[in-house]
């Protein structure tokens, strides 16, 4: 069976993980290694008067305890977020400081203020308890209504009225004016709920300084290892980047969590310079739900108009988002440039703005989250379009179908121009194999057994493969989003790629050696793929966005090509023909139309002995490249829903969920519809069962697998992924990406399914029972 | 402290812990059976399943003490040579992306298609997923997941 691409080969990673060889950070034990606990505000905004260690120095086994002023004296720097938005006003987005160790406040519970080291775990966290600080409770924010409110705290000395920033995108006036001579306009206020994202394995870090070598490194839990390097370097002054390694083991999932560097990380190695000891740091879920990024949390009002036939007009959306205390790596750029670019959706609408407010809050930092501002904008879009189509008395398909894009490349009125795509032809194939048509008589029988049926739609579409390097750069972006690759061919024959993306979870050991054999026509067992540590791989930009595809293996096919190039010309020497007589397959370089060839190792040994070279040939066969794409990819598609709710008891069951998607050139379906299934999954949690609550005084609610609702395998039905795909025109393998659809197509689907059913369209995410329940009989209330 | 002896993967082994040490950590820091994980800390997530005396258990709620004497099968110790039909399950049908969660979604197939067989009952699809209940996957949706049980359930 062929290994290239678009065959469902097996994974090779799934040996160590199925026999418990996996390697992640926590199952790693340095020599002289000890443990650090965090000392963590309980208060939500507080006032540090004091913090006393007599009593925990003296504990069994207790090393060391700093504090954020010894921190930030040795000249750690404050963490940053990368992105810089300009306001309305043209003044600059308002980065209230963030030290590793609060100093004077903290502005969160689980802001640390003090790092313990001690020789075992259980230590470090009995001496972290017994670390007393002295608080000054201040007045708390907990929401974006509490932050905006009159008498609001004020979080942030710098960001007056809490505010991070007040941007817009578009063209106001004539959206107003399009919208006041519409036909029809629907409004909605719409709630994009908070999520953990919570992968798996809790967040990590281990590091050791070398003293004699004046070196750190570090074993962390990241998405992107060399960003956590440069940014330790260049704005944190860990070390400068020569003298620190940071490597990326097996990683339990991220999306997008473990893209940022967080306190823990920067405080560790500090600490282990300070101790002279490997210091070892791993999350309990409490502290990951009190410390790791969450997502989305959006208050939105918006405003859509419609032409006497149906068709949009222009749209109107000003939408609030939540930044949590302080100002995470990406934060900045997630309400802004990864949402409002994408309030066109699949359709023609000729007038598009939009305004954000970014508002401080005293709760964890908000930073992407598997589809990072795309399924919030999904969200929006998709769940306007249902409700029009409800108010104008349209089928929804209909609606969406007169509005949908046509003619490629497309220019939106919010940056994005969409290369490529067939709307109609995913809406058409999940509509089909939803049986779309007949909805009428199973509703009907469900109404029979007492039942309330509903289906529902999204035409989802999203932008990947951030970005290029130019682009982002002329927006605020503080890097470049390019990839790099190396190829190395070995004397023998075999190949390694060194890749910067990252994989943890994605499967990139197989998919990368796959493009691989595709190319050469060798064996995916004699392909190596190299990640996730800054001494092996030279630079890389990491995984997130649905990046490993289109920019990853762009940078992969780039360097192939340089390696096929050489192998050519090495080839037509030692055979004595010309290049453009030299074909590369079945791991062989043939004449063609003759029986002479060079086995692979053949050609690998000539390379590397260098005996007999073209003239001017350097010996070896290794190549680099570095790709920076020429545009995002729009992954798009249709996704239908079909639930079944009980009225006597609010409980909403998912009878069918059909993904029809545009994914571009596909490696290995069988990666790409995992990637899909977990994709929906973590869409249907948001929809019905997720959400981080804070009370009042911004404690967290739902800080525990007991009180958050994660998916689990009985709240979820099988899935039917289809594809059907046109190829992406900006990159060489036609790909677009597949990583975050999921997230972002399904909530609107799953609401758009349930206010379907119950005949009321006011229902907010998640949908527990008695959230349905309510509003099936605030609905039957008002028809009486 | 306490001395505890158990038998782990079919090999004796002993160790001197404190009485609060949970197997879980003796498994991972003291045996250095790092395959078995800790993913919530209050037995809601089933990354830490093994198997005592033959039956599932999550080793995050156990004492070590209490599992003194006892038969003890981790991830490490399930495949006799070849991968056990469940392992190959997984990989066969994508049951797995992070791995984070693997060893636990392995260790309660392996229990629940036992458990079936030995009462007579069919292990369908719905009984996958209710029995699933205490495994928590944040990558795969379950879908491959409940595939992988159901195809092993079939060869075991």
């Amino acid at each position: 069976m062929s290994q290239g691409i678009g065959a469902p080969v097996k994974r090779k990673e799934d040996k160590r993980f199925t026999t418990g060889k996996g390697k992640y950070t926590d199952d790693i034990r340095m020599e002289n290694q000890a443990y650090a606990a965090f000392v963590r505000s309980p208060f939500a905004h507080a006032r540090v008067r004091n913090i006393d260690t007599s009593a925990a120095m003296v504990m069994d086994g207790v090393i060391a305890i700093h504090n954020g002023a010894e921190l930030t004296g040795d000249g750690i720097g404050n963490i940053i977020c990368g992105w810089a938005i300009t306001s309305k006003d043209g003044s600059p987005m308002n980065m209230g400081a963030w030290s590793a160790l609060a100093t004077e406040k903290t502005r969160y519970v689980g802001d640390a203020v003090a790092i313990v080291i001690a020789e075992t775990k259980a230590q470090a966290r009995a001496a972290a308890e017994a670390v007393d600080v002295d608080y000054e409770e201040l007045p708390v924010a907990a929401t974006i209504a509490a932050a905006l409110a009159d008498d609001a705290p004020q979080i942030h000395e710098n960001a007056a009225g809490n505010i991070v920033y007040d941007w817009e995108i578009g063209e106001r006036d004539a959206t107003d004016k399009a919208l006041a001579n519409a036909a029809h306009v629907t409004e909605m206020d719409i709630t994009n709920n908070r999520l953990s994202p919570n992968p798996m394995e809790p967040r990590s870090a281990i590091a050791t300084f070398d003293e004699a070598e004046d070196h750190y490194t570090l074993y962390t839990t990241s998405q992107n290892p060399h960003v956590a390097r440069l940014v330790l370097s260049a704005f944190y002054q860990v070390a400068p980047e020569h003298k620190l390694r940071v490597i990326a083991p097996d990683v339990g999932g991220g999306f997008g969590s473990k893209i940022y560097i967080y306190p823990e990380e920067i405080a560790c190695l500090w600490a282990s310079m300070k101790t002279n000891r490997s210091v070892k740091w791993t999350s309990d879920r409490t502290e990951a739900f009190l410390t790791d990024a969450h997502g989305r949390d959006h208050l939105t009002k918006a405003r859509m108009g419609f032409d006497a036939e149906g068709r949009i007009v222009g749209f109107k959306v000003s939408t609030k988002a939540n930044f949590g205390a302080y100002m995470s790596l990406f934060s900045s750029a997630v309400p802004t440039y990864l949402y409002a670019t994408l309030l066109s959706g699949t359709y023609n609408i000729p007038n598009i703005y939009c305004e954000v407010l970014g508002v401080y809050t005293n709760t964890v930092p908000v930073d992407a989250y598997r589809g990072a501002g795309r399924p919030e904008a999904s969200y929006l879009v998709e769940r306007m379009m249902e409700t029009a189509a409800r108010e104008l008395g349209k089928d929804p398909a209909e609606l969406r179908n007169i509005n949908f894009i046509r003619e490629f490349p497309h220019q939106t009125p919010v940056i994005m121009n969409y290369d490529s795509g067939d709307f109609e032809g995913n809406m058409r194939q999940a509509m089909e194999a939803a049986d779309w048509a007949g909805f009428a008589a199973r509703k009907a029988e469900s109404r029979a057994r007492g039942k309330l049926r509903g289906i529902g739609m999204s035409c989802y579409i999203e932008a990947c493969g951030i970005a290029p390097s130019a682009a982002v750069g002329s927006l605020g972006a503080g890097v470049g989003l390019w990839e790099s690759a190396e190829v190395r061919m070995n004397p023998v024959g075999t190949i390694e790629v060194l890749t910067g993306s990252h994989s943890h979870g994605q499967g990139h050991e197989t998919t990368f050696a796959q493009v691989v054999a595709d190319r050469f026509g060798v064996p995916i067992d004699s392909v190596q793929i190299v990640h996730g540590d800054t001494d092996k791989v030279q630079f890389g930009m990491g995984t997130y966005g649905s990046r490993s595809g289109p920019v990853g293996m762009s940078a992969i096919v780039k360097a192939l090509d340089k390696v096929e190039a050489k192998i050519r010309k090495l080839a037509a020497h030692l055979l004595e023909v010309s290049e453009a007589d030299i074909v590369i397959e079945d791991a062989q370089a043939k004449v063609v139309g003759t029986n002479k060839s060079l086995a692979w190792h053949e050609i690998g040994l000539a390379a590397y002995t260098g005996h007999n070279l073209p003239e001017g040939m350097e010996p070896g066969l290794k190549e680099g490249a570095f790709y920076d794409p020429m545009n995002f990819t729009f992954p798009m598609g249709c996704f239908i829903c079909e639930v079944e709710v009980d009225p006597q008891t609010g409980k909403t069951e998912i009878v069918s969920f059909v993904a029809s998607d545009d994914f571009g050139t596909i490696i290995n379906p069988m990666i790409v519809e995992g990637q899909v299934h977990g994709g929906i999954a973590q869409g249907v949690g948001q929809a019905m069962l997720e959400e981080v609550r804070y009370s009042e005084d911004g404690q967290q609610l739902s800080a525990s697998y007991m009180d958050y609702a994660m998916p689990r395998a009985d709240d979820l039905p099988n899935f039917e992924v289809l594809h059907h795909g046109t190829t992406c025109t900006t990159n060489p393998l036609g790909m677009k990406g597949c990583g975050e659809a999921g997230a972002i197509g399904t909530p609107p689907a799953v609401i758009n399914a349930i206010t379907s059913a119950i005949g009321n369209n006011d229902l907010n995410m998640p949908t527990t029972p008695a959230k349905v329940w309510a509003a099936i009989n605030a609905a039957r209330i008002a028809a009486e | 402290m306490s001395e505890i002896k158990m038998t782990v993967n079919g090999k004796p082994v002993r160790g001197d812990v404190k009485d609060n040490t949970l197997l879980v950590e003796f498994i991972r820091e003291h045996l250095r059976l790092t395959g078995t994980h800790v993913g919530c800390d209050t037995s809601q997530c089933g990354a830490c399943v093994v198997h005592v005396n033959g039956k599932a258990i999550k080793s995050c709620t156990m004492l070590a003490a209490s599992a003194d004497g006892a038969e003890v099968t981790t991830i490490e110790g399930v495949a006799n040579g070849d991968l056990h039909p469940m392992q190959k399950a997984f990989n066969d049908n994508h049951g797995l992306q992070c791995g984070f969660c693997t060893p636990g979604m392995i260790m309660s197939g392996i229990d629940m298609v036992q458990r079936y067989k030995s009462a007579g009952k069919t292990l369908d699809e719905a009984a996958i997923r209710h029995e699933l209940e205490g495994n928590i996957c944040r990558c795969t949706g379950y879908h491959n997941i409940v595939k992988s049980i159901a195809q092993a359930a079939g060869e075991m």
